[in-house]
């Protein structure tokens, strides 16, 4: 049931509306933070407004009009779409919230940009999330590129223009080289229609040969996903302010990457159609590689926000991992992944921002002990953890616990394994972390005064991360919302 | 060397020599336009070249045994019935092909000028180098020069 | 009226230049206002010559020169033929050449103080010179519309510095011998055919019985060797780079993205109208699979020595000898996508070209540096020049929304249709590679500092004003640079409409 409707476009557009609200009032900070608190409430009110109807089953349309010959630019905003969009723009406002905390407690320079150029990569996050059609994904996928170069590289030192360069190349490079060109043959191959439709666009078109090089084109070519081997752009991006690597490397940038090769497999190809010509294998190993090995490499790390962002790796694996199984359990676990590891994952980012705004700290090693002054932070931390390695009652045991239903369902049992083995991984490199800085003292040696007093970073930083920490919890007690939206996708493929 | 036995001659120098002797000025241009130094021998080369194709289209004009393009007194009056002249009256195998030769006069004027302007131009590179021998003037600019 | 709109587009020019000759070297004003006016006109009978061709549905104008023969069977005198596709073409070079010379109202006075009425002049000749080539359905008075553009473009070029003089000298002995090779060519064809008219020639090519024959392979091979040594096909690419370098700023900004575009125009034309798609493609020779070959070498070739390049024009221009290949492999396909990439290439190439070499002639004029390093710190100094150069640079690398994106869906469709895979692979890698050179200007535009050293941190300047502007463009600088990015903009978002009249102007292959 297809519905025309303007929501999507203004949902779309009220970010990039407050980019000339954002621009004229850079002389005045608060009214400009205020400009992109009131987008981001508004944003997400609407994607709110659009929930009831996307929950009873319709799907909500508007199209610009052809660009290419039988190819419109056009929104359509399904259940799965929906679930991103969530996401996404609840998360913003938090992210808003603590990046004004995080820019102001560290005075950080250019401002301006940082705000523009954030509230454009929501825009284009929305972008990817409501698009119709291939096309229009890939313009919102390049967009999002773009637009997160200048965050990325905001402090424009050396280490920011290296990690800036092996973002850029890896982004744009893979989907320029394997994206555009298996883009072109679906478009040449299905005679001009690139809408995502439920069963896939490609079902019946391809064969078995070819079909395996587009599906493996796509799934190395949407490069934010962090497959490996094309992952390393993920830890180098760090060297962005730690409100980037919350919103954008945890939830809006990799989980756009996911979320493409999530509509490839049901939108382009349809999960009958890859089942029929059985070339998922491949990628079912790739991301099962990925998941062990990026949980092995996050275990050396002693920067922990390269550490956090190789278990991103591992987790998006996860999802992809779901997907590739083929099966209702496997799909439902990986969309609600999306959101589950969103919530967790930005908690801890929170945490890294906050612990750095406070003492300064960002390696692992200095930070023994450190929940004495941090105590509400790291409490949030030891939350967030525990949503990642999935654990009850926390909501990344719900999606862990269908994906490995989806595992046994598609009767991969070393699959399977490797979650377990994977899981257990978590737990080694995210607990000690959290456990060693609420109960274990501070060495004598490392100049911290054990009995200074609770020394938090602003409030604007730690409300946010509280929220989410929280958040992580009531998912678990709550989940129907994500399910229900996830099985949307699962009825009509 | 069957190729020189007196047959091969007769039967492909002799009849086409128009073609042969176009193409050996031809290539002679052009080997002087690519192989020499001095920017004045490019040029001659490069006239050599265009003459060479001038020939070569002044020659197609040929018939045997036909005159030059030239109507003769009382010709151009005998008109018949449509009102254009008649190519009865005119016998169009007693006269040599015009057009090549009208084309020619065109591509006479295009190897002027743009011997001419070459020219012109070598004055001045001779002005601002001080020479005309390529690889004198690419000396002068190899210390200064990004290329 | 309407009727003789195609020879008033030559004509207006034409006189134009005579008179800014006349008008002599004291009335600089007068002479630049000759030039705009004759070029403003007639770019409004090159949109209006589409018009005409969209009311008129025809799909084809033809206008007899001096009304020779209007109503006789003989095919006697000058024909200009005017399909969609010649029309677009005509409309680019003409709007090309009248921003062109907005662009050059102050820049003209500062490099040849001496022969400002001489540059305008050839500046409209040589619009006269392109815009016949691309309508005349002769094809002698081809080969002499081509050598009129090479005479002006030749002394335009030579005004420069003594280095331009030798590039230009460079430039006549390889642009001679290849309009000679076109000569020859052309030579051969009417020994065999009995006529010069492109229609005629392929009346009679058409029925296949001369396909065989040595006389019609060697004028083919003769017209294209001598079209890729005018397009710069590489190798045959030797004398672009220097002589379009080393030429005054404002003579390099509108050759550049016009004289290749035009014999690519001028190659399509000979394929499909004088030869004919089924001896082009079908008639059991190999040329197809070769010449795309050496269209794959060209774009890599052309991409590596682009960026191998420190001096910012000369990176351009490697950029065309890679563009160049672009719409040569397009064009040798055969396939229906592929040419309608190239015809659409034509049209996004020449308007990205130009956006690039103006900002790059803006760059290089305000900061005096012609290296790569002139772009340190740019985005901040001179922000509305960078986001001209930017949107070219994107479309250099084929990102939406830009044209370039759209020429590039329909070169690789065509290669992905037609099977040629390692066409495809040359156009992504080509891609990239544009992608490393273009990204690397940007990170100094945006990071570098103001001397040379792009190592240490900017100073922090906070939300401010940028602490140096550069940016004292004049206005007659900028409105051109803004005009050729929005064009660059245009025709991507209007690509399905060109697209739609360029298929109509395919002959059935």
């Amino acid at each position: 049931m297809i519905e025309e409707s303007y929501l999507p476009l203004i949902t779309w557009m009220v970010a990039l509306l407050a980019v000339p609200a954002i621009l004229v009032l850079r002389k005045n900070p608060n009214a400009r933070e205020g400009a992109t608190f009131v987008a981001a409430l508004a944003k997400f009110a609407l994607v709110l407004a659009m929930l009831p109807a996307v929950m009873a089953g319709r799907v909500l349309r508007f199209s610009f009009g052809e660009i290419l010959p039988g190819i419109p630019l056009e929104f359509r905003v399904d259940g799965l779409g929906m679930l991103f969009a969530l996401v996404a723009t609840s998360l913003w406002i938090l992210t808003t919230l603590y990046a004004v905390g995080y820019m102001r407690g560290l005075k950080e320079h250019d401002q301006t940009r940082f705000f523009t150029c954030f509230a454009v990569s929501i825009s284009a996050t929305i972008g990817v999330a409501f698009a119709g059609n291939l096309f229009t994904l890939y313009l919102f996928y390049e967009m999002l590129s773009l637009s997160t170069y200048p965050l990325v590289t905001h402090h424009g030192d050396k280490a920011a223009r290296s990690g800036g360069r092996t973002y850029l190349s890896h982004l744009l490079g893979t989907s320029v080289a394997f994206v555009l060109p298996a883009m072109i043959y679906c478009w040449v191959k299905s005679g001009g229609d690139m809408s995502f439709t439920d069963g896939g666009f490609l079902a019946g078109k391809i064969g078995a040969g070819d079909g395996l090089i587009v599906l493996l084109a796509f799934t190395l070519g949407f490069a934010k996903s962090g497959l490996m081997p094309f992952h390393s752009w993920l830890p180098n991006a760090m060297v962005a302010p730690t409100p980037v690597s919350a919103l954008l490397h945890a939830v809006a940038v990799v989980k756009v990457g996911v979320f493409c090769i999530l509509r490839v497999f049901t939108g382009v190809f349809g999960t009958d159609t890859l089942e029929s010509l059985d070339i998922t294998t491949a990628v079912t190993y790739l991301a099962g590689f990925t998941v062990i090995a990026s949980s092995l490499i996050a275990l050396t790390q002693d920067n922990l926000k390269r550490r956090l962002a190789f278990s991103t790796i591992g987790q998006l694996a996860y999802i992809i991992l779901g997907v590739s199984f083929l099966s209702a359990n496997g799909i439902t676990g990986s969309v609600m992944h999306i959101a589950m590891h969103a919530f967790g994952k930005i908690t801890l980012f929170f945490c890294a921002g906050a612990i750095f705004i406070a003492t300064g700290k960002k390696y692992i090693s200095q930070m023994v002990g450190i929940g004495r002054q941090m105590p509400v932070t790291m409490t949030a931390f030891l939350l967030g953890s525990l949503s990642i390695i999935g654990l009850p009652p926390f909501g990344g045991a719900w999606s862990k616990w269908y994906l490995f239903l989806g595992a046994l369902d598609a009767e991969q049992m070393l699959m399977a394994v490797i979650l377990v083995i994977s899981s257990l991984l978590n737990i080694a490199y995210l607990l000690p972390v959290a456990v060693n800085a609420l109960f274990r003292k501070p060495p004598a040696d490392s100049g911290d005064d054990a009995t200074a007093g609770i020394r938090e970073a602003p409030v604007a930083c730690v409300i946010p991360l509280s929220i989410t920490a929280v958040a992580g919890f009531v998912i678990f007690l709550f989940p129907g919302l994500v399910y229900d939206l996830a099985q949307l996708l699962i009825s009509n493929g | 060397m069957e190729f020189l036995a007196a047959g091969f001659i007769e039967d492909n120098i002799v009849p086409k020599f128009n073609y042969w002797i176009y193409v050996i000025l031809m290539m002679i241009g052009l080997y002087a336009m690519i192989t020499k130094n001095n920017l004045i021998k490019k040029l001659i080369g490069m006239a050599v070249f265009q003459t060479a194709i001038i020939l070569f289209y002044v020659s197609i004009g040929v018939k045997a045994e036909s005159g030059i393009p030239i109507l003769g007194h009382g010709q151009h009056h005998e008109i018949v019935d449509e009102g254009r002249p008649s190519s009865e009256v005119i016998a169009k195998e007693k006269f040599a092909n015009p057009l090549p030769h009208v084309l020619m006069l065109t591509a006479i004027v295009v190897g002027v000028s743009t011997l001419g302007l070459a020219l012109a131009i070598s004055q001045r590179i001779y002005i601002s180098f001080d020479t005309l021998e390529e690889d004198e003037i690419l000396d002068q600019l190899r210390p200064g020069g990004h290329d | 009226m309407t009727e003789h709109y195609p020879v008033l587009i030559l004509l207006v020019p034409l006189f134009g230049a005579l008179i800014a000759t006349l008008l002599g070297r004291e009335r600089q004003l007068a002479c630049w206002l000759t030039a705009l006016i004759s070029l403003g006109v007639s770019s409004i009978f090159a949109i209006g010559n589409i018009c005409v061709l969209l009311a008129s549905g025809e799909g084809e104008l033809r206008y007899r020169m001096g009304g020779w023969n209007e109503n006789s069977g003989y095919e006697v005198g000058i024909e200009l033929r005017i399909d969609m596709l010649a029309a677009l073409v005509v409309a680019v070079v003409v709007s090309v050449g009248l921003i062109n010379t907005i662009f050059a109202k102050t820049r003209v006075a500062g490099e040849m103080r001496e022969k400002v009425a001489f540059f305008y002049a050839l500046n409209q000749l040589l619009i006269v010179g392109l815009c016949g080539i691309i309508m005349t359905n002769d094809a002698f008075n081809l080969y002499v519309l081509i050598e009129i553009t090479s005479l002006t473009s030749y002394a335009l070029i030579a005004m420069g510095n003594r280095r331009a003089a030798l590039s230009s000298f460079n430039y006549i002995i390889m642009g001679t011998i290849g309009a000679s090779f076109y000569l020859l060519g052309v030579g051969y064809l009417y020994i065999k055919t009995g006529s010069l008219n492109i229609d005629d020639i392929h009346t009679v090519l058409q029925s296949g019985k001369l396909w065989g024959d040595a006389s019609i392979t060697i004028a083919f091979i003769m017209i294209m060797i001598g079209l890729w040594i005018k397009m710069a096909l590489f190798p045959l690419h030797g004398w672009l780079p220097n002589a379009y370098s080393y030429a005054p700023g404002v003579v390099g900004s509108f050759m550049a993205p016009l004289m290749t575009k035009v014999m690519v125009y001028v190659m399509l034309r000979v394929m499909l109208w004088l030869f004919g798609g089924a001896y082009i493609y079908t008639s059991g020779l190999v040329w197809g699979e070769l010449v795309v070959w050496m269209s794959i070498i060209a774009i890599v070739a052309g991409s590596f020595l682009a960026l191998a390049r420190t001096d910012i024009k000369k990176m351009l221009t490697y950029l065309i000898v890679a563009e160049v290949g672009y719409m040569v492999g397009g064009a040798w396909l055969a396939d229906g996508a592929g040419l309608v990439g190239s015809m659409y290439h034509i049209l996004s190439d020449a308007a990205m070209t130009f956006c690039l070499f103006l900002a790059a002639s803006i760059v290089i004029l305000r900061t005096g540096d012609h290296r790569l390093t002139a772009f340190n710190g740019l985005f901040a100094r001179m922000p509305l020049t960078m986001i001209g150069f930017t949107i070219g640079g994107l479309s250099m690398i084929g990102l939406p929304p830009t044209c370039g994106f759209f020429s590039k869906w329909y070169l690789i469709s065509g290669g992905i249709a037609a099977g040629h895979w390692s066409y495809v692979a040359a156009l992504l890698f080509s891609s990239l590679v544009n992608a490393v050179i273009f990204f690397r200007i940007f990170e100094r535009a945006y990071f570098g500092n103001i001397k040379g050293v792009v190592d240490e941190q900017l100073p922090d300047d906070g939300d401010g004003a940028p602490p140096l502007t550069l940016e004292r463009v004049p206005l007659s600088m900028l409105i051109p640079l803004f005009l050729a990015g929005i064009s660059v903009l245009l025709v991507g978002f209007y690509n399905q409409t060109l697209v739609s009249w360029l298929m109509d102007v395919i002959p059935p292959l």
